[in-house]
Order: C-alpha cells, then sequence, then structure tokens
C-alpha cells in the first residue's frame, strides 16, 4: 500500500530524513519509535506532503501512485489520512462544518460520528479554538472517521491524553484500522467485517500505550533520520525500555 | 482623511412622503432595507425608524417600554433634549458636526423604560435614494437603568453607483445597569462618503456590545467612535468586520477610555482587502485601576490593496491591564494546509478560511439578516476578487 524509497527530507538547509525505505502493506498497522528530534513527525509530515518539508531524493509510492510530489489534497483524496498533533484554529469555521467537508462529496453523519467520539457540544465550536490536548486528539479522530481513509497517519495519540480518554481514542483509532468506520454507509456490523479492512495505519508512539488497543504487526525505531532495528512493536518497546535508545547506534553499524 | 467636497451633495429639498406600512413596500426596497438590517415583515421587532433622504418616513415603536421618536420630533416633545442633544459630541468638532447642527434631516431618538428588558431589536435604517443626497443625521440613544436593548442600524445607499453623503452623529448614554447591543450594517456604495461621529457614555455596571459589519465597497468611511467607560465595572466590546473591495477606503477604530474601577474595553477587528484600503485604528486608554483592555486586529491581504493597523495602548495609572494582538498578511499557511489535508485543493481551502474570518455568528444577529449577510460573504467568495 504505501512503498518509502530512499527517502531523503530536507526542512530548509537540514536534513531530517537520510535514506528511509520503508513498506507497509495492506491492513497492515506499523509503529514507529525514536528519540526526541529524531525525524518521525517529519516523515508523517512529508507522507501528507506538508511544503516546508522538501523531498531532495526517493520516492513514495501509495496504493501504486507515486505521490512523492503530489499535492496534499491529492494524497488525502488517494486516501491518506493525518491526525495532528497541534492543529491550528481557524476562526467562524465550525467544526460541523469541517467535518461534513471531510466527506470529500460522499454524505458524513456528523452527529452519529461525533457521539463516538464524544464531542457533540464540540461541532458548533470553531475548530480547535481552546480545545484541549484531549479534545484536539478526539476532533481529529472525528475527522479521519469522516474521511475514512485508506492509510491513517498518528503522531502520538496518547500525548496528552487521560486514561479514560486513552481508552477512547484507542477503541476509536483501532476501528479506523478495521475499517469499521463507515461515515456515508448504512452497512450492518457484521457486513463491514466480512468487507474487512485493508486500512493501514501508521503510528507514532513514545509509551506505547497505543498497543493495547491495536493489532500492530511491524515496528521501526528511527534514529537520527536512518531506520534500524525491525521487530514486534512490544519486543522494540521492552529493549528501549532497558536499554535506551543509544543500543540503535550499534544496530546501524 | 481625504478631504470632502461639500458642494458635491444637496442637502435641501430632498423631502419624501411618509409611508405608513412599512409591508407595502416593494420587494425591491425591502431586499435593499433587509440588506441594511432592516427586516419590515418582522414580527420581531420593538420598533423601527426609517429615514430616506431628508425625510423621516416611518417611526414606531411596537413595545411600550421604548420610545422611538423622529429627532426634530424628541427635540419638540422634550425641550431641546437639553442632557443629551450635543452633550457628548462637540457641534463644532468639525464641519460634518457642523452641518449636522446647523441643517438637521432627522435620525433617531430611542430611550428605553426603566428596568426594561426589551427583547426584540428595534430596527433603524438611514437611507440615500436621491442622487447626490447630502444627508445630516443624530442619533440619540438612552439606555436607562438596568434596562437592556438591541438595536440594529442599517445604512445604505439605493444603488452602487449612487453618489452621496452621509454625516451622522450619535450619542449614546448606557446608564447604571443598563446593556445595549447595537449592531451597525453598513451598505453604502462606490460614490458614497460617510462621516459618523459617536461618542457614548456608560455608567457603573453598564455593557455596551457594538457590532459592525461593512462588506460593500463604499468611496470613503472615516469615523473613530469613542466610548467612556465613567461607572465602575463598565464594559463595552467592539467587533468589527470589514471589507475594502478596490476603490474603498476605510478608516475607522474604537476609542475606550476607562475611567473608573474594575472597567473593561475589548476592541476586536477582522479585515480584509480586495484591493482598497483599510485603516484599523484601536486607542484603549486605561486611567484607573484596576481595569483591563484588550485589542485585537487581524488583517488579511487577498489581492492588493493596504491595511494599516494602527493600535494605541494608554496606561495613565499603575495597574491598568492592556494588551494588545494584531496580525496582518495573508492567510497562514498552516491553515490552508489543513485543510487541504481533508482533502480541500488551496482554493477550497483559502475559500473556506475567508468564509470562517467573515464569520458574523456570534454577533447573534436575527436569522433573516444573518441570511442576507452570508449570502454577501459568498458573494464576495465568488467574485474573481479572492
Ligand atoms: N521548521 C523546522 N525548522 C528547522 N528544523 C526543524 C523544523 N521542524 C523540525 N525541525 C528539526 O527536525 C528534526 C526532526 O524533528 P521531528 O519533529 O521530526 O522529530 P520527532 O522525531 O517527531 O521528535 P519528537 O519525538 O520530539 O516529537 C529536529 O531536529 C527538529 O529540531
Ligand atoms: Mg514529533
Amino acid at each position: 500500500m504505501l512503498k518509502i524509497e530512499d527517502l531523503h527530507v530536507s526542512i530548509g538547509d537540514k536534513e531530517v530524513i537520510k535514506g528511509l525505505n520503508l513498506h507497509i502493506k495492506e491492513g497492515e498497522t506499523f509503529i514507529l519509535f525514536g528519540p526526541n528530534g529524531s525525524g518521525k513527525t517529519s516523515l508523517l509530515m512529508t507522507l501528507m506532503g506538508f511544503s516546508n518539508y522538501t523531498v531532495t531524493k526517493g520516492k513514495i509510492t501509495f496504493k501504486g501512485e507515486d505521490i512523492t510530489y503530489a499535492p496534499i489534497y491529492e494524497r488525502a483524496r488517494l486516501g491518506v489520512g493525518m491526525s495532528f498533533q497541534r492543529p491550528p484554529t481557524i476562526h467562524g469555521l465550525k467544526t460541523r462544518h469541517l467535518v461534513e467537508m471531510c466527506g470529500n462529496g460522499s454524505k458524513v453523519d456528523v452527529e452519529r460520528l461525533a457521539k463516538k467520539v464524544n464531542m457533540e457540544t464540540f461541532l458548533d465550536r470553531d475548530i480547535n479554538s481552546g480545545f484541549s490536548g484531549g479534545e484536539i486528539k478526539r476532533s481529529e479522530l472525528l475527522q479521519l472517521m469522516a474521511q475514512n481513509p485508506g492509510m491513517v497517519l498518528f503522531d502520538e495519540p496518547e500525548s496528552g491524553v487521560d486514561l479514560e480518554n486513552m481508552h477512547l481514542i484507542g477503541e476509536m483509532v483501532r476501528t479506523l484500522l478495521d475499517g469499521e468506520i463507515r461515515p456515508n454507509l448504512d452497512l450492518s456490523m457484521k457486513e463491514q467485517k466480512e468487507m474487512g479492512s485493508s486500512t493501514c495505519g501508521l503510528i507514532i508512539t513514545h509509551t506505547g500505550h497505543i498497543l493495547d488497543y491495536i493489532n500492530a504487526d511491524r515496528g521501526q525505531v528511527l534514529y537520527n533520520g536512518h531506520l534500524c532495528c525491525e521487530a514486534r512493536p512490544r519486543d522494540i518497546l521492552e529493549h528501549i525500555r532497558k536499554y535506551g535508545y543509544q543500543e540503535c547506534v550499534k544496530c546501524l553499524k | 482623511m481625504k478631504k470632502v467636497d461639500l458642494n458635491l451633495y444637496k442637502f435641501d429639498g430632498l423631502e419624501h412622503d411618509a409611508v405608513a406600512d412599512l409591508t407595502t413596500l416593494n420587494a425591491e426596497d425591502k431586499e435593499q432595507l433587509l440588506m441594511a438590517g432592516v427586516d419590515v415583515d418582522s414580527e420581531e421587532t420593538s420598533g423601527t425608524f426609517l429615514q430616506v433622504d431628508h425625510s423621516n418616513v416611518h417611526c414606531g415603536s411596537t413595545n411600550k417600554d421604548v420610545e422611538v421618536m423622529d429627532i426634530k420630533k424628541a427635540l419638540e416633545k422634550y425641550d431641546g433634549l437639553p442632557d443629551y442633544y450635543f452633550k457628548l459630541v462637540d457641534k463644532d468638532k468639525d464641519e460634518f458636526t457642523k452641518s449636522a447642527a446647523e441643517n438637521l434631516h432627522g435620525g433617531y431618538f430611542v430611550r428605553t423604560k426603566k428596568g426594561a428588558k426589551i427583547k426584540a431589536p428595534v430596527q433603524s435604517c438611514l437611507f440615500l435614494k436621491a442622487e447626490q443626497s447630502g444627508q445630516n443625521i443624530h442619533n440619540i440613544v438612552v439606555v436607562e437603568e438596568d434596562s437592556e436593548l438591541q438595536i440594529i442600524t442599517g445604512c445604505a445607499a439605493s444603488h452602487g453607483k449612487f453618489t452621496g453623503a452621509h454625516f451622522g452623529i450619535s450619542e449614546i448614554y448606557i446608564k447604571k445597569g443598563g446593556k445595549l447591543t447595537f449592531t451597525m450594517v453598513h451598505n453604502w456604495g462606490e460614490n458614497v462618503t460617510v462621516r459618523p461621529r459617536t461618542v457614548g457614555v456608560v455608567e457603573e455596571g453598564g455593557v455596551l456590545l457594538n457590532n459592525y459589519v461593512l462588506l460593500k465597497k463604499v468611496k470613503d468611511v472615516q469615523s473613530y467612535p469613542t466610548i467612556f467607560l465613567n461607572g465602575e465595572g463598565a464594559v463595552a466590546r467592539f467587533n468589527s468586520v470589514l471589507v475594502a473591495p478596490e476603490g474603498s477606503h476605510i478608516d475607522t477604530g474604537t476609542r475606550i477610555i476607562m475611567n473608573a474601577p474594575n472597567t473593561r474595553g475589548e476592541i476586536i477587528s477582522r479585515t480584509i482587502t480586495t484591493g482598497g484600503t483599510i485603516i484599523s485604528r484601536g486607542h484603549i486608554q486605561g486611567n484607573y485601576a484596576p481595569a483591563r483592555g484588550h485589542l485585537e486586529c487581524q488583517g488579511l491581504l487577498l489581492g492588493g490593496g493596504i491595511i494599516h493597523a494602527i493600535p494605541e495602548l494608554e496606561a495613565t495609572v499603575e495597574g491598568v491591564e492592556l494588551s494588545h494582538e494584531a496580525a496582518v498578511g495573508k492567510i497562514a499557511q498552516e491553515e490552508i494546509e489543513y485543510l487541504m489535508a481533508r482533502g480541500m485543493d488551496e482554493e477550497e481551502a483559502t475559500s473556506t478560511i475567508v468564509r470562517g474570518f467573515l464569520n458574523v455568528d456570534d454577533m447573534g444577529l436575527p436569522k433573516k439578516l444573518q441570511i442576507e449577510i452570508d449570502k454577501q460573504i459568498a458573494e464576495l467568495d465568488s467574485s474573481d476578487a479572492m
């Protein structure tokens, strides 16, 4: 589904991703670890296509299409969906309106989706205006559910989230990945299950809490712009807990 | 400020007959009025005032708790309104106030009854109809103790190519515990010159919420209302949304003078130019502590034009807290990209942000007016300028 080949990315003069290869298959969820400043967020932003992140070399293919230099909205329409860590407030743009627009032409049952993430009372507020950390996460999930993406990019789902909300967010991320959210179709759960899920995910985590909720197949550590240490996510987490990221340097050599 | 040649306009002889029942107006006139904030078919009003050129053609109140009168009649009835008439505005301030003092054409006198909470708004419209009409207006609003009132006042000209001038003095008195929501919608034209002169006083515990919407082209507006917060706990909030297409020259701002403890002043303006000039002023002066003031100016340049924000904060005693936020330029790339990540192309994203920027939902306008303004925003949005 997603294929990254020898990707080099710069922010201004600074190279933040230095030759990265990654392949995520249909229905697979990939967990990205790595110390602060190692380039995780930059990778996600590059996959979404943000203008600050210049691809200097390499190729990104999604669903067989070369999207290395595609505009953001084309990627979104192709099925790339991202949860923002610090989304901007947009004055006068009601959350409800934005969620409706996330459907990109297909009708969205905003109320029903909002209920799932406890956001009913936020629908008539300006998007992100005064939202708390946890509320931002829920609002981002709400938009993603309306988008119903083929690939979910999620940057630290657990940061700034209390335990109760973590549960809710974890469940919702799983629902997204399992492809059970059909914002427009009126299918029963059973029918939806039978359709199977082709949705894949790329999730960044430091704490690993999200692993309690989702079926994560593979993981890797991003260190200083390079990927290393491919293993089961839980094992990587365990390893980092015990030995820290320093071990990764050895692995790279 | 641009020089205004008074000789271009007719200040005499543009009289009109009274219209007893506004619902008898034709559809086109109704639409014009609606665009300026007057819904003649609305049941939800407490009073209506309509001035066309030099005549007050309709005036009346449907709520006994609020007086709505032609200013000339009020001056007669109340011996020249000695407590209110030219008590805040200086007659000799400039040629416009002089013109309005010497040759008064009309205006409204609105006064509430003490303690009356008047739910439905009083609607007023000051209309320029005859070509080259020059209109001298004097409005007086008195919100008596513990009463509440909402005024929606529209100003409009009969069509876009129309030439005319509107000079309007407004004096606003909010007594102890009174609350006034004053919403002004301007709908002039490319050859209309406008000089409002407004001064208000808010006494102890009083509140003035002022909304100003100007989305259509105007040749030249210059206004700088001044509000004195003279009683403890008095509050004034000014909220304006301005658009300057090419050819518009808008020089407006608000001055809030805080003269009592625990007063609060807030001035927020959102401005867009698509080729015109906007000078966005603001001045908050704190002369008594504690008092708090906040000034905010957001400006977007969408295809040429000038936005010149001139915010002033002035504290004359220790303990006054004044703050200021301003951003003038283009739409933040971050906002555009956020929406693009949801599937909108750049144009859709930009237009969504602009519509949000101009959104006036928070002004609490009556539904029909809100719809009318949304329509105007949509028109702006679909025009080439944005
Ligand atoms: N706009 C920018 N200008 C310059 N450098 C930047 C910019 N944004 C990010 N960087 C740098 O790029 C590097 C990678 O940052 P990135 O945000 O991708 O790290 P991260 O792995 O997500 O870290 P964290 O775990 O702290 O979120 C860092 O050194 C950071 O300082
Ligand atoms: Mg990060």
